[in-house]
C-alpha cells in the first residue's frame, strides 16, 4: 500500500492543463523527489495533493484511502504536513510559537478549557513547548526560539518552517523547493536533516530544483514538464534518459547530475 | 509588554490595572466622574470583544455595534415583555448573539479584505434597522426604558456601583482574554492572522476557529450593550448604529491590535475625549472626526504597542 | 401592474443614477490608491448644501452650482494632502478609520456653516411630470440620468483619449511602475481625488431638486455606494456604474413591493445575498493567490 498516490490526476485553470492525467505512487517510508522545468507543475501537484485543489479528474489516495477533495486541514490531521515555496511564517508570532502552532493537531483542548485556562491546558502547553524545541533542535533553531520570526534571515525561515511541519508528527511530508536559496553548506545539513527524517520511517516527497541534493538523496525520481509524466525511475535511471535529458537537465545538468555520482 | 512577553507572565501586565482601578475613584470630584469610568469599562468590554476578532485573527467588523443592540435590547425587552429578570437577559442576550454571530458567520467570515468590511457593515445596519422598524417590540426610533435592575438591594440609579461592576466585569474579561494568547485557540487565531494557508495544513479548522472568535466577541459586546441599557435606563437603535460601530473598531485600532490593555485605552480615550469636549457641544462631530483622523494618522500602531516600541527604543 | 412596475422603474433609475455615480467616485480613488473614501457621501452633500446656502445669500444658481463644485473639489483635494498622504503605508482598517473621521469631520462642518434643515433646490425644467407607459417621470430625473450619463462618457474620454487620464491609470495599475518613468503618482492619487469629489458634487447638486438635501444624507449615500461598488466588482468602474443602478432598481421595486419601512435594508440584504453567493461581485475578478 503506498503512502501517498496521484491516480490520474487533472486540474486546469483558464483553460490551460496544469496538470494532465499523472499518475504516481510513493512507497512508505522512502524519499521521493519531483523535478522539472519551472512552470512544469510540480506545486500544482503538491497543491492537489494537499488540498488547495480540488482536481479537475482523477484521484489522490493517502495510506491506500481516497482522500480528493479533502480539505488541507483534514488531511493534516491523518498525517500530512508540507512546507511552502513562498515561506508562509507567523511572521508576528515567536520562533517557538510558530512550532506550536505545528503540534496544533495533537492538541486536545476546547476552546471553553483554553478560555479558563484550566490546568489541563497549562499541562498541554508544558508538553506542547518541549516538543516544539525538540523540533527546533533538530534544524539547529534552538538557540533562536524566542525570537520574533520575522527576525530571522530567510534560510533560518526555511528550516524554521521545516521545524513546524516536523512538530506535526507527519506520515508524509511534502517539502516544496526546501533548498531554494540556500548556499552549499546550508543544503548539505538540509540533506543530513532530511535523511533523519527519512530513517525515522516519514515518507519525504520534495520538488527540487537542486540536482545534487536530488540524486544524492532521493530513492525515486519523477519528472514532471507541461504538466505531464516524463519518466520515473532511481536517481541513476532517470538522469541518463535521453527524454528527461533533452528537456530538462540538458548538457550541463546531465553532467552535475554525473559529478553528483562521482 | 507585547504578546510574547505576555504569553510568558500572562496575567502579570493586567495586575497593575487593579490599583489603578481602585485607586482613581479617590480623585473623583463627583459622581459624574463615576459615570465616565463606567462607561469607559462598558466600552472597554466591547472593544476587548471586538480586539479577539480584529486584532488576534485579523479579521475586521465595522457592524460590531449591532451586537451592543441586542444585548441592550435583551434586558430592555426580557423584564418588560417577558418578565425574565436583568441578569437571565444579560445571559440570554449574549447567547443569542453568539448564536446569531455563528449563523451569519459562516457565510460572511469566508470573505476577506473590504469584501469582509462591507458585508459586516451591511449586517450591523440591518439589525440597527430592524430594530428601528420593529415598534412593537423596540418602541421605535425613539427606543424604551430599561428597568434598574435590582443588584444586592444596592441603588442602581447611581453611577458608582456601576463603576464598579463594569471595572470588576472588563477585568474579568480581560484574564479571559489573555489566557486565550498562550493555549492552542488563541495560537491557531493568531496563525490565521498571519497566514490562514499554514494555519489550514497543520490542521487548524479556519472557519471554525473565525466563527468561534466572532461569537464569543459577539457575546462580549452584547454584554457590554446590557450594561449600558441598564445603566442608562434608556435605550434607542442609534446603539447599534453605524457611528458606535465605528468607534468600536476605532478603540481597537487606536488601543493596539492585539493588546488587551490597548482595549481598555482605547475606550478611555474615545470615551473621555468627547465628553471633555462636550462644551463644544456643536462642534462635536468636528472634534470626533478630527481626533479619529489624528490618532489614525500619527498613531497608526496603536497607543499601546507605540508606547511600547518607545520604550524598548529608549531602553537600548 | 406594468405601469406601477414602470414608475417603480424610474424612480430606482434616477435614485440608481446618484449610486452610480458615488459608486464610480468610490472607484476612481480606490483604484489610484487602494483606499475606500468613505467620504465620498460628503462630497455629494457639500455639492447639493453649498449650492443651496449660496443661492440663499444671492448668488444666480448656476454661479452657486459652479461655485459649490469648486469647493467640494478644493476639500477632496485637502482630504487626500492631509488626511490620506500622512497615512500612506498605513494598513486598510486604519485608512477606512481615516476617511470616516474625515466624513464625521465634514458632516461636523456641514452642520456648523449650514444647519440641520432639509433643504431644496428649484428643478431646472418644472415640476409638471411627463407621461410616459402609463406612469410619470419627473423631467428633472432625466436631466439628473442625462447628467450621470455624460459624466461618465466624460469620465471614459478622460481616461482614454488624454495624457493624463492614461497617467492616473497608470499609477492606478501600478504605482511604482508609473513614478519610474516620470509620472508624479501623488498628483494622479490627488487628482483622483479631485475627480472623485467633483462627481460627487455635481450628483448632489443634480439629486437635490428631487430628494432634497441636509447635512447628514453623506452617511447612507456613502455606504449605498460603497455596496454599490462591492455589487458591481470593486476596481471596476463599470461595474459600479452598473451596481449603482442595480441597487437603486432593487430599492425602489422592494420598497414598492414589499415594505417602504425595509427600503434601506432591501439594499444590504441584496449586498450580503450577492457577496455570498459571488464574492467578486457581478464584474470583478477573482484574485488567484500564488502559493
Amino acid at each position: 500500500m503506498s503512502a501517498l498516490e496521484a491516480e490520474r490526476l487533472s486540474i486546469a485553470f483558464g483553460g490551460v492543463r496544469a496538470i494532465d492525467e499523472v499518475s504516481l505512487a510513493i512507497e512508505p517510508g522512502v524519499v521521493f523527489s519531483i523535478i522539472g522545468p519551472n512552470g512544469a507543475g510540480k506545486t500544482t501537484l503538491f497543491n492537489l495533493f494537499s488540498g488547495l485543489y480540488v482536481p479537475l479528474a482523477g484521484r489522490v489516495l493517502f495510506a491506500g484511502k481516497d482522500v480528493t477533495g479533502l480539505s488541507p486541514d483534514r488531511l493534516a490531521r491523518r498525517g500530512l504536513s508540507r512546507t511552502f515555496q513562498n515561506l508562509q511564517i507567523f511572521f508576528r508570532m515567536t520562533v517557538l510559537e510558530n512550532v506550536m502552532v505545528g503540534r496544533h493537531r495533537h492538541e486536545t483542548t476546547g476552546v471553553l478549557a483554553d478560555l479558563l485556562h484550566l490546568p489541563s491546558v497549562r499541562r498541554q502547553n508544558r508538553r506542547t513547548r518541549e516538543a516544539a524545541r525538540a523540533a527546533l533542535s533538530r534544524v539547529g533553531l534552538e538557540a533562536e526560539a524566542e525570537r520574533r520570526a520575522d527576525a530571522l534571515p530567510y534560510g533560518a525561515l526555511k528550516r524554521l518552517e521545516l521545524a513546524r511541519a516536523l512538530a506535526s508528527e507527519p506520515k508524509v511530508l511534502l517539502l516544496d523547493e526546501p533548498a531554494a536559496g540556500c548556499n552549499p553548506v546550508e543544503t548539505k545539513e538540509l540533506d543530513a536533516v532530511i535523511r533523519s527524517i527519512a530513517k525515522e520511517g516519514i515518507t519525504v516527497v520534495l520538488v527540487e530544483h537542486d540536482m545534487r541534493l536530488v540524486m544524492n538523496i532521493s530513492d525515486r525520481v519523477h519528472v514532471l514538464a507541461n504538466g505531464r509524466t516524463l519518466a520515473e525511475g532511481s536517481a541513476a535511471e532517470v538522469r541518463s534518459h535521453p527524454a528527461v535529458v533533452e528537456a530538462y537537465l540538458g548538457v550541463h545538468g546531465a553532467q552535475e547530475a554525473a559529478n553528483a555520482f562521482g | 509588554m507585547s504578546v510574547r512577553d505576555l504569553s510568558r507572565h500572562p496575567l502579570a501586565a493586567l495586575a497593575w490595572i487593579v490599583p489603578i482601578i481602585t485607586v482613581l475613584p479617590l480623585f473623583f470630584p463627583s459622581a459624574y466622574y463615576y459615570r465616565i469610568g463606567a462607561l469607559v469599562f462598558i466600552f472597554a468590554l466591547a472593544a476587548l470583544g471586538l480586539n479577539l476578532l480584529m486584532g488576534f485573527a485579523g479579521q475586521v467588523s465595522l457592524g460590531h455595534a449591532g451586537f451592543l443592540g441586542i444585548g441592550g435590547y435583551a434586558v430592555a425587552i426580557g423584564p418588560a415583555y417577558l418578565g425574565v429578570p436583568a441578569w437571565l437577559a444579560i445571559i440570554g442576550g449574549a447567547v443569542l448573539s453568539g448564536l446569531i454571530a455563528y449563523a451569519v458567520g459562516r457565510p460572511i467570515l469566508r470573505l476577506k479584505g473590504h469584501y469582509l468590511a462591507v458585508a459586516t457593515l451591511g449586517f450591523g445596519l440591518l439589525i440597527a434597522i430592524v430594530l428601528t422598524n420593529e415598534s412593537a417590540w423596540t418602541g421605535g426610533p425613539d427606543g424604551i426604558s430599561v428597568p434598574r435592575p435590582a443588584l444586592f438591594g444596592l441603588n442602581m440609579r447611581r453611577s458608582e456601583p456601576w463603576y464598579w461592576l463594569a471595572a470588576a466585569s472588563f477585568l474579568l474579561s480581560a484574564v479571559i482574554a489573555t489566557n486565550l494568547i498562550d493555549s492552542p485557540t488563541g495560537r491557531a487565531l493568531r496563525a490565521i492572522h498571519d497566514s490562514e494557508l499554514a494555519a489550514r495544513v497543520l490542521g487548524i479548522d479556519v472557519g471554525q476557529a473565525k466563527l468561534a472568535v466572532f461569537a464569543i466577541s459577539a457575546a462580549y459586546a452584547s454584554v457590554a450593550g446590557s450594561y449600558l441599557a441598564l445603566f442608562n435606563g434608556h435605550i434607542t437603535p442609534d446603539i447599534a448604529g453605524f457611528l458606535n460601530s465605528i468607534e468600536l473598531a476605532a478603540m481597537v485600532v487606536l488601543g493596539g491590535m492585539g493588546s488587551v490593555v490597548g482595549s481598555l485605552v482605547g475606550a478611555a480615550v474615545l470615551v473621555v475625549l468627547p465628553q471633555v469636549l462636550t462644551i463644544l457641544h456643536e462642534y462635536e462631530h468636528i472634534m470626533l472626526g478630527l481626533i479619529l483622523m489624528g490618532c489614525m494618522i500619527f498613531l497608526r500602531r496603536g497607543i499601546v504597542p507605540s508606547l511600547q516600541a518607545a520604550w524598548a527604543g529608549a531602553r537600548r | 401592474m406594468l405601469a406601477e412596475s414602470l414608475q417603480f422603474f424610474f424612480s430606482g433609475l434616477t435614485v440608481g443614477a446618484v449610486y452610480a455615480l458615488v459608486a464610480l467616485g468610490f472607484t476612481l480613488i480606490y483604484n489610484a490608491c487602494d483606499v475606500i473614501n468613505f467620504a465620498q457621501g460628503e462630497f455629494v452633500m457639500l455639492g447639493g448644501m453649498t449650492t443651496v446656502f449660496l443661492a440663499l445669500a444671492g448668488l444666480p444658481l448656476p454661479i452657486a452650482a459652479l461655485l459649490a463644485v469648486a469647493v467640494t473639489v478644493l476639500m477632496g483635494l485637502a482630504l487626500h494632502r492631509l488626511a490620506i498622504e500622512p497615512a500612506r503605508g498605513a494598513s486598510p482598517v486604519v485608512l477606512i478609520i481615516i476617511t470616516i473621521g474625515a466624513s464625521i469631520f465634514l458632516r461636523g462642518v456641514a452642520q456648523v456653516a449650514f444647519d440641520k434643515n432639509f433643504h431644496s433646490l428649484p428643478p431646472v425644467f418644472g415640476t409638471n411630470p411627463i407621461q410616459l407607459g402609463g406612469a410619470t417621470i419627473l423631467p428633472h430625473s432625466l436631466l439628473v440620468l442625462a447628467g450621470a450619463g455624460a459624466i461618465v462618457l466624460l469620465l471614459w474620454l478622460f481616461i482614454d483619449r488624454t495624457l493624463i487620464g492614461k497617467a492616473l491609470i497608470a499609477t492606478a495599475t501600478n504605482r511604482l511602475a508609473a513614478r519610474l518613468v516620470g509620472i508624479d503618482t501623488r498628483r494622479m492619487v490627488g487628482l483622483s481625488f479631485a475627480v472623485a469629489a467633483g462627481i460627487g458634487a455635481i450628483a448632489g447638486i443634480l439629486i437635490t431638486p428631487i430628494t432634497l438635501t441636509s447635512y447628514d444624507v453623506g452617511t447612507l449615500l456613502a455606504l449605498k455606494g460603497f455596496a454599490a461598488v462591492m455589487l458591481g466588482g470593486i476596481g471596476s468602474a463599470l461595474g459600479a456604474v452598473i451596481g449603482g443602478l442595480a441597487l437603486g432598481m432593487v430599492e425602489a421595486f422592494s420598497a414598492g413591493y414589499l415594505s417602504s419601512k425595509y427600503k434601506d435594508a432591501a439594499a444590504f440584504l441584496v449586498i450580503l445575498l450577492v457577496l455570498f453567493a459571488m464574492p467578486q461581485g457581478l464584474l470583478g475578478r477573482g484574485k488567484v493567490e500564488r502559493v
